[in-house]
């Protein structure tokens, strides 16, 4: 499981250059889970996220349109891709849209984990 | 200016997090703001009256032409006057009338959206800021209306409303977009420049509809009018505000806004003359009919709009001037008879004239305002109303040659009408014996009582120095409908003439009427026999055949089954598609052009077939859910083979995890039934074989038409240099389609949120029992 989850957060990176991206990122980070909690049980997988993964949607939401936000303090368009100059080690170049892939790697993984452990956990 | 607009938004905002104080302890503090801004605009007086106009503009959506361009002239000076001040007195009596309510914080809410939506309305210079706030006070008078939300007949007739008038709204934005296209301005002091272009358009009568169709819903002309008696349902200071002062002149203000660009035609004037002409006899002789109060008051009102529309329609100097002064009048005596009505019914808790008399002795202060209103409704010298009657009969006087007899006739008979309504609810329930029941009436807070006193007051006080009443706010105004100088004077005493003669004769008939007409239920039923004729039956009944077809539709299109809705949605791609195929001609299948198989390949389909067969043969339902994911792994391989690897990688994990979305559901599913009949199951074959044909010859069609690579090149080349990426489906994905994107994501979010309620709800409930 941490190596899927390093696996999601390394697509997720890559993204922009080579394929992979939030949404690749977000489905692979949530199979983690998924198996996760096939062999530990929902809870515990409830118990290692924290909190309820619902709670990640908006959270998600928001840094994506933080992004779309963003360039409009620098008078540019929304949605224009804001660039720091320098390279960071590891990562190389951060941009406004890392951040928008961010949001919608943390979306991804919320709705499918609210849709299946919802799901796991209704019991009729 | 920008500020008053945006202050009554912001004040009806800070009311969520503040509601509760503002309930109880601080409620003073909200008829303050009306009151700023009755303060703030006195202040223009000296400015308006010399004729300046005043001009704001803050740049907004310049891309779309909408800008916050506002203008403050004689005409939006008066109705923005008549706006805030009445607004004062009415946000200082609906604080009493709705004490302890326990809504009150939502009330003052929507009235003061309301109140800034109007004012935006009579502000605003570009065409389209004046729809938004139009709009907008459509939908707070919704609520407003709709305020006693438990009760089934006000929410009804708040839809109704909202119907007529939204309706309305519609066809006005389309007759404001043309006037844009013809003139090419969309600033309404721009559009009277370019007044000659409108009129001898060919398009012209179509724009003069559509805004006089907006403007008749808002104002309430026959054959719209039915809404604004059923909105009497509304608290009584909605009514007051609304239907006195403000919504219902929306469309007059309309109408005077649009005369100098559009008016002075013969579709104009002889539109605006019928439609008002017909409203202001009707609705007068309907009044007389009627016994609730309210009831009286709405009828009366929409005979008062029918005579602005009859008179600006009529479009002479002495028209406007007199429609100018009467917007006043009427708005100062209306809106004082519905506060009247209010208390009567706050304090009698009936408001049936045939119930009511004598309340003089117990609310004094009630019935001198009652009173007051009710004569200068009825044009009694020494009130305004006196001055606007005799306007308007000078108006028909010296309309023209030979229609100005008619025209007399019909004001007349009107006014005759309209004095003895206005008698009977300002004055009727205040005479004559008090009854046994409504001796233990006490007087009202002071606060109920004194804004109706001082806006009857205001009335008399306009009526006995005319002259400088009509300098400070109906010159202007009058100018600005007229679009030229009117040279407004008004003067209490005309010498002897006809229309002084016509005006006493006016009101001793409408006198004489009140006396003989003594209202009683049997004119109730005698109305309710005309009703299949009524627009509102007719509309209704239009109304309930659409409700009928929607949920025929619904129950045949929408019946919640996956299955159909699949169904359906295949069908209608193949029809397109097939019709598509089937425009571009003769199909040719180039066998030859297509690249040799691999054994990879032919091993893939090989599989894929298999496990189609097998997940269409098996009774189980877990075969078939690994078959489908066998599926879907192979449309995968197949991506790989064909150097897709973002949409393998993505089509990967989304089988990965449908196949565990479908093992989790499948232990609470019950066991494999089969519901379908063989027909049925034929036909699902058909649907699907035919969708797989037309599918393959659109692939094998494609090789044919010559490929379009600009896109997908644009895409290649700008990838790196406007967004630094080189996976150029991310970079369309996070970049160029960001928005897309977003918008992706907030659906999924959606859907994420839907299935956890749902789902939840159904474990609460089971939890329950």
């Amino acid at each position: 499981m941490p190596i899927l989850l390093l696996f999601s957060i390394f697509l997720l990176l890559r993204g922009h250059y080579y394929p992979g991206g939030g949404f690749v990122g977000g489905l692979v980070a949530s199979i983690a889970f998924v198996l996760h909690s096939f062999t530990n049980g929902t809870d515990a997988t409830m118990k290692l996220l924290g909190r309820k993964p619902l709670s990640l949607i908006p959270v998600g939401l928001g840094i994506s349109a933080f992004s779309v936000i963003l360039p409009l303090f620098f008078g540019l368009p929304p949605m224009t891709g804001l660039w720091v100059q320098e390279k960071f080690p590891l990562i190389g170049l951060i941009g406004s849209s890392l951040f928008f892939d961010i949001g919608v790697y943390l979306v991804v993984i919320g709705v499918v984990l609210t849709i299946l452990f919802t799901i796991s956990l209704t019991d009729d | 200016m920008l500020f008053t607009v945006l202050s009554g938004l912001i004040g009806s905002l800070l009311l969520l997090p503040f509601g509760k104080p503002l309930k109880s302890k601080w409620s003073l503090l909200l008829p303050l703001l009306p009151a700023a801004l009755f303060i703030y605009y006195l202040q223009y007086i000296p400015a308006i009256s010399s004729g300046e106009q005043i001009h704001q503009s803050t740049a907004w959506v310049p891309s779309l032409g909408m800008n916050l361009d506002f203008r403050l002239d004689g005409l939006s000076f008066l109705f923005a006057l008549l706006i805030t001040g009445i607004g004062t007195a009415i946000f200082f009596y609906a604080r009493s009338y709705l004490k302890n309510h326990i809504y009150l914080d939502r009330f003052f809410g929507y009235l003061c959206l309301f109140m800034s939506a109007m004012l935006g309305i009579v502000l605003s210079d570009n065409i389209f800021l004046l729809f938004i706030f139009w709009e907008l006070t459509s939908i707070s008078s919704f609520f407003l209306i709709g305020f006693n939300n438990n009760e089934p007949a006000s929410r009804k007739s708040a839809t109704t409303a909202l119907t007529v008038t939204g309706m309305g709204g519609f066809f006005l934005l389309a007759g404001l977009i043309l006037l844009g296209n013809i003139s090419g301005t969309y600033t309404i002091s721009e559009l009277v420049s370019s007044r000659n272009t409108i009129i001898h358009h060919p398009q012209y009568p179509l724009v003069v509809g559509l805004l006089l169709m907006g403007a008749f819903t808002k104002s309430a002309q026959f054959p719209f009018h039915f809404w604004l008696p059923s909105a009497m349902r509304a608290p009584t200071p909605v009514s007051a505000y609304l239907h006195s002062a403000t919504m219902v002149k929306a469309g007059i203000y309309l109408l005077a806004r649009f005369n100098p660009i559009l008016g002075g035609t013969d579709w104009w004037s002889n539109t605006l003359m019928i439609a008002g002409g017909f409203t202001m006899v009707y609705a007068a002789c309907h009044s007389l009919l009627r016994t609730d109060l309210k009831s009286i008051l709405a009828y009366s009102t929409i005979s008062a709009l029918g005579i602005l529309t009859f008179l600006i329609g009529l479009g002479t100097r002495d028209a406007i001037i007199a429609a100018s002064v009467f917007i006043l009048a009427h708005a100062l005596y209306k809106a004082t008879l519905f506060l009247v009505a209010g208390i009567i019914d706050h304090e009698a808790h009936t408001r049936d004239i045939t119930k009511l008399a004598g309340l003089r002795k117990v609310l004094l202060p009630v019935a001198v305002a009652g009173l007051l209103a009710a004569l200068s409704s009825g044009g009694m010298p020494l009130t305004f109303g006196f001055i606007g009657k005799d306007l308007i009969y000078e108006a028909t006087l010296h309309a023209g040659t030979s229609s100005s007899f008619i025209l007399t006739t019909l004001a007349v008979t009107t006014n005759i009408a309209l004095v003895a309504a206005g008698f009977m609810a300002g004055i009727r329930p205040f005479a004559g014996k008090l009854p046994a029941e409504f001796e233990k009436i006490h007087l009202p807070y002071t606060s109920l009582w004194l804004p109706a006193l001082l806006l009857a007051l205001l009335g008399v006080l306009f009526g006995c120095v005319p002259g400088i009443a009509g300098q400070l706010f109906s010159l202007q105004a009058a100018n600005a409908i007229s679009g030229s100088d009117t040279q407004l004077h008004l003067k209490l005493w005309h010498g002897f003439n006809l229309v002084l003669l016509l005006s006493l004769a006016t009101l001793a008939a409408g006198t004489f009427l009140y006396y003989i007409n003594k209202p009683s239920d049997k004119k109730q039923y005698f109305i309710q026999k005309f009703n299949p004729l009524s627009p509102e039956f007719i509309l209704n009944r239009f109304a309930n055949g659409i409700f009928s077809f929607s949920t025929w539709y619904t129950g045949k299109f929408h019946n919640g089954y996956l299955r159909s809705y699949h169904l359906k949605i295949l069908l209608f791609a193949e029809m397109l598609l097939a019709y598509k195929l089937w425009l571009s001609g003769p199909i040719k299948i180039d066998f030859y052009g297509l690249a040799m198989l691999s054994i990879y390949e032919i091993a893939v389909v090989a599989i894929l077939i298999g496990a189609l067969i097998m997940m269409i043969l098996t009774q189980s339902r877990l075969t078939a859910v690994v078959s489908m994911s066998i599926i879907g792994y192979c449309t995968c391989l197949m991506f790989v083979f064909y150097s897709a690897p973002d949409l393998a990688m993505t089509q990967f994990t989304i089988d990965t995890l449908t196949t565990v979305l479908f093992v989790l559901v499948l232990y609470k599913l019950p066991p494999f039934l089969n519901l379908a009949t063989t027909w049925e199951r034929y036909r699902d074959i058909a649907v699907s074989l035919g969708f797989g044909v037309i599918l393959s010859l659109v692939a094998l069609q494609v090789h044919h038409e010559a490929i379009s690579t600009q896109t997908s090149e644009f895409y290649a080349n700008n990838s790196y240099i406007l967004a630094k990426g080189k996976n150029v489906v991310n970079v369309i994905l996070v970049d160029f389609r960001g928005i897309d994107t977003m918008f992706e994501t907030v659906v999924l979010s959606i859907a994420a949120i839907g299935v956890y309620s749902l789902l939840r709800l159904r474990l609460k409930t089971s939890e329950k029992e």
